[in-house]
């Protein structure tokens, strides 16, 4: 689908302090810093969470253990593609046991991301709890799911599509609305 | 990054494979590797589908392998055993299939002794056919978890030299093989007696060796193919005894192959015959992490396939 750009909503200053905010939200909802575990979903996901790791461990010394989780095989709609997706790599070198789990995600949507990540995780043990972060919430939930952290609250029309890019994958750190042509 | 597409029905061998497909199928291998890791090595992706193994020869390995791949995807399974089937009162190929496909199985995974036998399936078939092992054929999921296996420990798959050893001409492994890397574009070399290493493998872009010295020397990779009594390998040479003093690896001639070379066999190994006993336990050898990887490599495969029941063609 070709697209363009709709809006610039955010630039590499404006994300950096979202970043920090959550970071610290994240550490101040979690007293015990010992029991949180990240977990980055593929594959933006995973690069938000990186920063988020390393902006703990500036800010209180603490090395977050970090998780991938590739959600493809638990989605509830494999049976819709012509093409099966791509199913890219789980790597959860930790156990999750009693720990507290931040899931990250770049972008929550209708929210069926999210729920095939907690029945991925559940596979892989009992944790203590998880809470959900994502940089960008732009509405349209399908499921009953809510961010306990978000950078931005960002009402959206299903159309269009929010491009949250990063330094390490675009080169660039901004978040863009996009919107299909010739509209 | 561009899209590739994995663009098959079926996988009936390796021949019909692009390179895109055989990159694909290994990279979604590599990611299904973690599911065996786990403690509860199940995943959701093929609930509801049912997989059937039709084997009309014996195996375990493969049935086995392909089983438990099935089952940490969620499919169900269903082993039809050639032994106690119709098959025995008289009942067609064609029939047993149309009769099993009655029970709407997705993908159904065939081993026959016919070569062309999984390619006749989808001329009146309506479900995936999964090709594992057709006569002197191919036998692709082989030559796919042979590829993962090298990849893993050679890290590529392009630029090596392969060195085959044995029984060439009744071997489907080699043939999925030497077609797997011909694609790749890499230097085949086939060695063992004339009898079972006719010249025609030539036109497959090998070059062939009598000496396995020579045909071993400077490559990466050393495969050793089983003498396959059953097909009736001892009648292509005098004795047993002088094929093991001619073509079986040992330490001193798989030291002439180059200092990273892996050691491969698809198994099931005759120990100090085509392989001396030292060099299959050795570093070098990779003959577990190959058994290993076949289960991952048949999950890729089911997984990309998926079954989607197809018109049939007629």
């Amino acid at each position: 689908m070709d697209e363009k750009i709709k809006a610039k909503i955010m630039d590499d200053k404006k994300m950096k302090r979202t970043f920090q905010r959550l970071a610290i939200e994240i550490l101040e909802r979690n007293r015990d810093a010992e029991k949180l575990v990240l977990i980055g979903i593929q594959t933006r996901g995973v690069h938000v969470a990186r920063r988020i790791q390393q902006l703990i461990k500036e800010l209180e010394n603490i090395d977050v253990p970090l998780g991938i989780l590739d959600i493809t095989m638990f989605r509830d709609d494999l049976h819709k593609h012509e093409q099966q997706p791509a199913v890219k790599k789980t790597k959860i070198d930790f156990s999750i046991e009693d720990r507290d789990i931040i899931l990250i995600d770049d972008v929550v949507f209708t929210g069926r991301t999210i729920r095939a990540a907690m029945d991925s995780i559940f596979e892989l043990g009992r944790p203590a709890s998880v809470q959900l972060a994502a940089f960008i919430d732009r509405g349209h939930r399908e499921m009953p799911i809510s961010p306990d952290f978000k950078g931005k609250y960002l009402p959206t029309s299903r159309r269009e599509r929010v491009k949250v890019m990063l330094q390490e994958t675009d080169g660039k750190d901004q978040v863009l609305i996009m919107e299909p042509k010739g509209f | 990054m561009k899209e590739r597409i994995f663009s098959q029905d079926h996988l009936l061998g390796i021949e019909q494979l692009s390179v895109d497909d055989i990159e694909i199928i290994l990279e979604t291998a590599e990611a299904f590797i973690e599911v065996s890791s786990r403690e509860v090595k199940k995943v959701p992706a093929l609930k509801g589908k049912t997989v059937v193994n039709l084997f009309f020869e014996n195996s375990t390995r493969t049935r086995s392998s392909f089983e438990i791949a099935a089952k940490r995807l969620s499919a169900d399974l269903i082993n039809f055993n050639s032994s106690i089937s119709s098959l025995k009162k008289g009942e067609t190929l064609k029939d047993t299939v149309l009769t099993l496909e009655a029970m709407n199985p997705h993908i159904i995974v065939i081993r026959h002794s016919a070569s062309g036998s999984p390619h006749y399936l989808t001329t009146f078939a309506r479900s995936s056919i999964i090709n594992a092992g057709d006569g002197f054929h191919e036998h692709p999921t082989q030559a796919l978890l042979d590829a993962l296996t090298i990849q893993q420990r050679l890290k590529t798959l392009r630029g090596l030299k392969i060195a085959i050893v044995g029984d060439i001409l009744h071997s489907r492994v080699a043939r999925s093989n030497i077609i797997l890397h011909q694609k790749m574009g890499n230097e085949i070399a086939l060695i063992g007696p004339p009898s079972l290493v006719p010249r025609e493998f030539e036109k497959m872009g090998a070059s062939i060796y009598y000496d396995i010295r020579r045909g071993v020397k400077a490559a990466d990779v050393v495969m050793m193919l089983r003498v396959q009594e059953e097909r009736g390998a001892k009648n292509y040479f005098p004795s047993i005894r002088e094929y093991r003093n001619r073509f079986a690896i040992n330490r001193e001639i798989f030291a002439l192959a180059k200092k990273s070379a892996i050691l491969m066999h698809p198994g099931p190994i005759n120990r100090d015959v085509e392989i001396e006993t030292s060099m299959a336990d050795s570093e070098q050898s990779v003959i577990l992490q190959q058994v290993t990887n076949g289960i991952a490599v048949r999950m890729a495969v089911l997984y990309l396939l998926k079954g989607e029941i197809h018109e049939t063609l007629n």
